[in-house]
Parts: structure tokens; C-alpha cells; sequence
């Protein structure tokens, strides 16, 4: 169990140790001091709270700035929370870096997907449109029928129509690690990643 | 962040010699077999080089059987074995897809000197 704190850098290739071609996404990830533990008989639920990306103390409001100077450490830019079984097991001030991940290993990366606006329904649900020939105009990217006629005199609830893509919290699970580089700070995993370059990302351990 | 992507793929870069389009060249690939590995060689005319850094990879076309075929390569693949220049042609442009429309003599390049 366990994560991190990182940023997206971008994709790029290497090569294993049989000559295949891994496609991998690079990531800048921590080093990440814990700021606090949550505790089932206290809050409820097991945690880790970590932080990433040091800023100067004017960044931040005073009651963020109070949460840093109470655990003594250097005020950053982002919090966030792990679920962990044994937040016994860490101690607060204890800086976490990519050491915490192995080669090979699968973890889960979260990540905000790249927002695409108010899209069509052919980019959105992957729906074919209309027909382009054959005396067809402006049907090309038309969703079709979204229901019966007088019965039921309504469309259903959740029929796939255009609006909003994107721009939400997607987890991609089951990626293996491919590389770390501890001086860097930076690991890289197989396949892609959700969310544009620089842009905050998740990291955790899969669950076995 | 600049110059860390580039980083990544640098220690998997290897030492190629220099070639472009128009270009014959003799492709030694490893092929796995099985157990059994061995090297075939493919031989071509290259038509296109695309991508930078450890992304790149390079298209050889040659006429096999009256057929025209095309493969491409991982510049940087530990599979390539060696890559010879077999001779340097004589092109006007970077990537030579009108070759794919013409077939014997109107597809021959000349030499470069």
C-alpha cells in the first residue's frame, strides 16, 4: 500500500531486455514528507497524509501554513491522502520518495483527464453518426433516436448524449513500473497516463 | 521539466550511421525463432525517417517478388543489428512515398556522389 505525490512529464519509449518496444510515461513523483496519519479509532478510517512540491510560505493560506508549522516541515504546494492498513507504520516528518515503488511492480495512477469541452456524441460515447452520402445533410455526427414514440413519451434516464468530456478523476490500474530513478525523483510506468503533461497525478500501490 | 523525457530514452540510444532518404541500405534484424535466433538481412531503398530521440524510426521499401514491401524500423532497436549504407541516392525530398506509384525503371534513384 502506500502512494505518492507526482506530476506527468510525458511519454516516451525504451526497450526491455528482449529488444520489445514499452511504450512508458514518465513521471516526477515526490519526494513526499508526511504531514499526518489518520487512524481508524480516531478518524475513522487508516491513512497517510502527504505533501508535494515545496512553495514559499506566502503561497499558501495561514491555515495550511499552520498544518506545516505544527509538524515543524517546509510548507507545499499540494496534500493529499493515501489509504493505507498500518499508518503505524509511519511517522510524521518521514519524507517518502520513488524508493517506495519496485521495478516491476503494478501500481495505479489517478489523474484528471484532459477536459474536452462540450463534446458531440460521436467523440464522447463513440457513437458512429449519420450517413455522409446519399442525400444526407447535416447528419454526420447526429446521435440518431433517443427513444420510442408515445410510449413511453419520454427518454429514458442516462441515454447517451453530448455534453461534458473530460476533466474528471480517472484511475488507470495494473501499470508496471519500467524504471525508477531515486536521484531524479522520477519513475516510469507502462502505457499511458491520464491527465496533459504537468499535470498532478496519484500514484499507488495495487492492492495484491 | 525540460529535458527529462529526453533523458529517459538517451541510455537506450545507440551509435547509427548517418543515412537519409533515397538511401540503399542492408538491414541486419535479429529474428527469435523459438529458441533459435538468427539475423536476415532486409535490403532497401529508405523512404522515410520520422520522430527524434530514441522514437525514431526509419522505413525501408523494396520490391520482393514483384511485390512492393515496407518495413519498419525502431532506429535505436537492440534487434538491428547493423544497419549498412549500401549506396547514397540522390533525392529532392525527405520522404519518398511517390515511390509506391511507380515501379521499374521510373522507380530508380540515382546515385549521389
Amino acid at each position: 500500500m502506500g502512494g505518492l505525490i507526482g506530476r506527468k512529464v510525458g511519454m516516451t519509449q525504451v526497450f526491455d531486455e528482449e529488444g520489445r518496444l514499452v511504450p512508458v510515461t514518465v513521471i516526477q513523483a515526490g519526494p513526499c514528507p508526511v504531514v499526518g496519519l489518520r487512524r481508524e479509532d480516531r478518524e475513522g478510517y487508516n491513512a497517510v497524509q502527504l505533501a508535494y512540491e515545496k512553495v514559499k510560505p506566502s503561497r499558501v493560506t495561514k491555515p495550511i501554513l499552520g498544518v506545516f508549522r505544527k509538524v515543524g516541515l517546509e510548507p507545499h504546494k499540494v496534500i493529499r491522502e493515501f489509504r493505507v492498513d498500518d499508518p503505524e507504520s509511519y511517522q510524521v516528518g518521514q519524507v517518502l520518495d520513488v524508493g517506495v515503488f519496485q521495478v516491476g511492480e503494478r501500481v495505479k495512477v489517478t489523474g484528471w483527464s484532459k477536459g474536452r469541452g462540450f463534446a458531440g456524441v460521436v467523440k464522447r460515447h463513440g457513437f458512429a453518426g449519420g450517413p455522409k452520402t446519399h442525400g444526407q445533410s447535416d447528419r454526420w455526427r447526429a446521435p440518431g433516436s433517443v427513444g420510442a414514440s408515445s410510449d413511453p413519451s419520454r427518454v429514458w434516464k442516462g441515454m447517451r448524449m453530448a455534453g461534458r468530456m473530460g476533466n474528471r478523476r480517472v484511475t488507470v490500474r495494473n501499470l508496471t513500473v519500467v524504471g525508477l530513478d531515486r536521484e531524479r525523483n522520477l519513475i516510469w510506468v507502462k502505457g499511458a497516463v491520464p491527465g496533459a503533461r504537468k499535470g498532478l497525478v496519484l500514484i499507488s500501490k495495487e492492492t495484491p | 521539466m525540460e529535458g527529462i523525457l529526453e533523458s529517459v530514452g538517451k541510455p537506450y540510444m545507440k551509435e547509427v550511421p548517418e543515412f537519409g532518404p533515397g538511401d540503399l541500405v542492408r538491414v541486419h534484424v535479429k529474428v527469435i525463432e523459438g529458441d533459435k535466433e538468427r539475423v536476415q538481412v532486409f535490403e532497401g531503398r529508405v523512404i522515410q525517417r520520422r520522430g527524434s530521440g530514441v522514437s525514431e524510426t526509419f522505413t525501408v521499401r523494396k520490391i520482393s517478388g514483384g511485390i512492393g514491401v515496407e518495413r519498419v524500423f525502431p532506429l535505436h532497436s537492440p534487434r538491428l543489428v547493423k544497419i549498412e549504407v549500401v549506396q547514397r541516392g540522390k533525392v529532392r525530398r525527405a520522404k519518398l512515398f511517390y515511390l509506391r506509384k511507380l515501379r521499374g525503371k521510373a522507380a530508380r534513384i540515382a546515385e549521389r556522389r
